[in-house]
């Protein structure tokens, strides 16, 4: 765990996030800390499979921080996103004092019991609100281009704010803000005035040492020379123009199947076997297994 | 922060004097202690003449952004080059696009060595065909391809039959475009709609547990009514591919004009793209209310008015840039193309067997359909057509009114 203000340049986050096992290059190091210093949220955006979201629990392990998740999708509202009160409860509250006031004989104080409706316990906080009240957080706003775009500016009040209205309570604001990361798939185009308050992040697939060393410090148990073969491997599937590239999360899954099945070395067997761990459309396996000798060639 | 011995991290370029460096001492004390050296002002406008340079390479930098960018260079290692670069690139882009023309004015302004290019892993990423033009920039459409060694030949194909010229629509006649633009007010498209995920209150439909509750508190406690509550409906999007070839240039005003329409009738639901030689998309153009504006603006988007067709290629750019990643699913997609084919027809099939299988409904339209004798024959219609739900024809006022009314039951 380390605090912000303790990480003096890209350098130290790069460092920190590789001792959480995240190998961030220099662009996202630089991006990491530019956020954390300027306290504007990190808007992620690349190929699925990239490490968007992996990224967001990195830095919440260095800064030992939970991480708040807030997946969108289509017709997410405030409710989902915020608070929401919890009518069941409310309405139970009512009447059970409803109840002991019959029960005793006394009169029910209107405002007395109205207040007690609205009160911090019936409140359920929503990730937003969550990672308003927690200090230090990180809030991940998963997938935005999945929301409806009614959604995004009310994202964008509460981002600018770092604070939340509700109406029976009161303001709730941070006391610090927390670290934002927005993750895109480009699905749609995002609004212009949420990505101007954002740092902007394209991530790529990584290199190929870049990638071994992601295999490497993710299963440590694995020999090298698998290592070296499945990324390779991957590296020349990407090259293959495929519906869908394999990401980094292929990657580990094939190196983890790969392991499963008991092999040593990446061959035109085991690779056969285990294809569907990283290629996941018909047409792409085909493909590749057309060109299967070509990419085992070392 | 003037330390210049953190220079290069460990994945970057070794530290070496840059031009960078040289405006960057400067910059630290303009920015930093509020010093009064003469030169500070000169600084500044350096580094907002930059971001000038970048606006007028296509990547739009507002104030706010520059603003933003400045705040950066506060917080970072200004001898670092690697640093920033990134300082700059985080801020001021947006959309992947710029992140090419980004590189370029960098290394422009900031590199003291013309001969460097490229500097670490800080490249752009490629785009995934060379048959994509940069959006809505006709004038920048080689930014990022320059480079890319995969595909040489695509280029220079692609460069050698399309027409890059503007097309001007006042060479129109004056009666046909009177003509074309009382036929086309008269339309009123609706959109097809479909099932969203959100309920609305309503009358009849399943019973809504949370507003009879609340109606309740209301009460005191005591249940008025049952409430009630139906999934609400949302126009389903539509996306438009519209072949600009040369074959299809007696149709490309009036289907774009129709496009307008369309697109002014629910904004957000729908999507156009071009289709000739590149692909390009005019959604953005198109979404203004003044059709002449919106048509010009579209026009001068697309590169290749009147060139070549490649629909296979075409369409599998749309699909692997846009269409897989979410335009396409569960849309109702129209091509408008006579379905005339340069190359081999494979590519078309299997792309459009692609389509079929993300669309909620693909609708083929095709100026020749609606005329005597007309067959399916031509290789590119005759590979698409079992991937079609509809094919109609859309050469008049009265075959673009029956594909409304398809779009709306659609």
């Amino acid at each position: 765990m380390t605090a912000a203000s303790d990480l003096a340049g890209p350098d130290d986050v790069s460092a920190a996030l590789g001792r959480t096992g995240y190998l961030a290059d220099s662009g996202l190091a630089s991006a990491a800390f530019l956020a954390l210093r300027m306290g504007r949220p990190l808007f992620c955006e690349g190929e699925p499979g990239t490490g968007k979201t992996a990224l967001a629990q990195a830095l919440a392990d260095v800064l030992g921080a939970p991480l708040i998740r807030l997946q969108c999708h289509e017709g997410i509202d405030a409710a989902q996103a915020l608070y929401d009160w919890d009518f069941p409860r409310q309405l139970l509250h009512l009447r059970t004092v409803e109840a002991a006031a019959s029960a005793s004989g006394t009169a029910l104080d209107a405002d007395a019991t109205e207040a007690s409706l609205y009160d911090r316990r019936f409140l359920l906080a929503r990730p937003v609100l969550q990672a308003l009240q927690t200090t230090p957080s990180v809030l991940l706003v998963d997938e935005v281009d999945r929301a409806d775009d009614e959604f995004e500016a009310f994202l964008l009040e509460v981002l600018a704010e770092n604070s939340v209205t509700i109406p029976e309570v009161g303001v709730v604001k941070a006391e610090t803000p927390p670290l934002v990361v927005l993750t895109s798939n480009r699905t749609r185009e995002v609004h212009d005035a949420l990505k101007r308050r954002c740092l902007y992040l394209w991530l790529d697939h990584p290199d190929l040492v870049r990638e071994v060393a992601i295999l490497k410090s993710r299963m440590p148990q694995l020999s090298t020379e698998l290592a070296e073969q499945v990324a390779q491997a991957v590296h020349r599937l990407r090259g293959l123009d495929l519906l869908k590239p394999p990401g980094v999360a292929e990657t580990l899954d094939w190196a983890a199947a790969l392991e499963l099945i008991g092999a040593r070395h990446l061959d035109l067997e085991s690779a056969t076997a285990t294809l569907g761990a990283v290629l996941k459309y018909r047409e792409d396996a085909d493909r590749a297994r057309d060109a299967l000798d070509a990419l085992l060639a070392s | 922060m003037t330390s210049a011995d953190r220079g290069g991290s460990s994945d970057g370029p070794a530290p070496r004097p840059h031009a960078g460096a040289v405006l960057a001492s400067g910059v630290v004390e303009a920015l930093g202690g509020g010093a009064t050296r003469p030169d500070d002002d000169a600084v500044l406008t350096d580094l907002v003449a930059f971001t000038r340079l970048l606006r007028n390479a296509g990547v739009p930098v507002t104030p706010d952004r520059t603003a933003t960018y400045l705040q950066a260079l506060r917080e970072i290692d200004l001898a670092s080059e690697v640093a920033t670069y990134w300082a700059g690139r985080l801020t001021l882009c947006a959309d992947p696009d710029d992140i090419a023309r980004y590189d370029e004015a960098f290394h422009a302004w900031f590199s003291s060595d013309p001969r460097e290019q490229r500097m670490g892993r800080a490249v752009a990423p490629k785009p995934r065909t060379a048959t994509i033009a940069a959006l809505s920039s006709p004038e920048r459409s080689g930014t990022g391809e320059d480079d890319d060694e995969d595909v040489p030949e695509l280029r220079v194909a692609a460069s050698g039959e399309e027409v890059l010229r503007d097309r001007d629509i006042a060479e129109l006649t004056i009666g046909e475009r009177e003509h074309l633009r009382r036929m086309l007010a008269l339309l009123r498209p609706d959109p097809p709609r479909r099932r969203a995920r959100r309920r609305r209150p309503a009358r009849r439909g399943e019973p809504d547990a949370r507003r009879t509750l609340r109606a309740t508190l209301r009460h005191a406690g005591e249940i008025p009514g049952l409430e009630r509550r139906a999934r609400r409906e949302r126009p389903r999007r539509v996306v438009l591919l519209l072949d600009v070839s040369g074959s299809m240039a007696p149709y490309a005003d009036a289907l774009l004009r129709f496009a307008h329409v369309l697109t002014r009738r629910t904004p957000q639901a729908v999507e156009t793209f071009t289709l000739g030689t590149r692909l390009t998309r005019v959604t953005r153009e198109l979404r203004q209310r003044d059709p002449e504006r919106a048509l010009r603006d579209a026009a001068a988007a697309i590169p290749d008015w009147s060139g070549g067709t490649r629909l296979g290629e075409v369409l599998s750019a749309f699909l692997d840039r846009w269409g897989q990643r979410g335009v396409a699913r569960r849309a109702v997609v129209v091509v408008f193309s006579d379905g005339w084919e340069r190359g081999g027809t494979e590519l078309l099939g299997e792309q459009m067997a692609r389509l079929e299988r993300l669309a909620h409904a693909v609708v083929w339209v095709n100026p020749h359909a609606g005329k005597r004798g007309y067959e399916p024959v031509q290789g590119g219609i005759a590979a698409a057509l079992p991937h079609v739900d509809r094919l109609l024809a859309g050469h008049s006022l009265a075959t673009l009114q029956e594909l409304t009314e398809v779009l709306a039951d659609a």
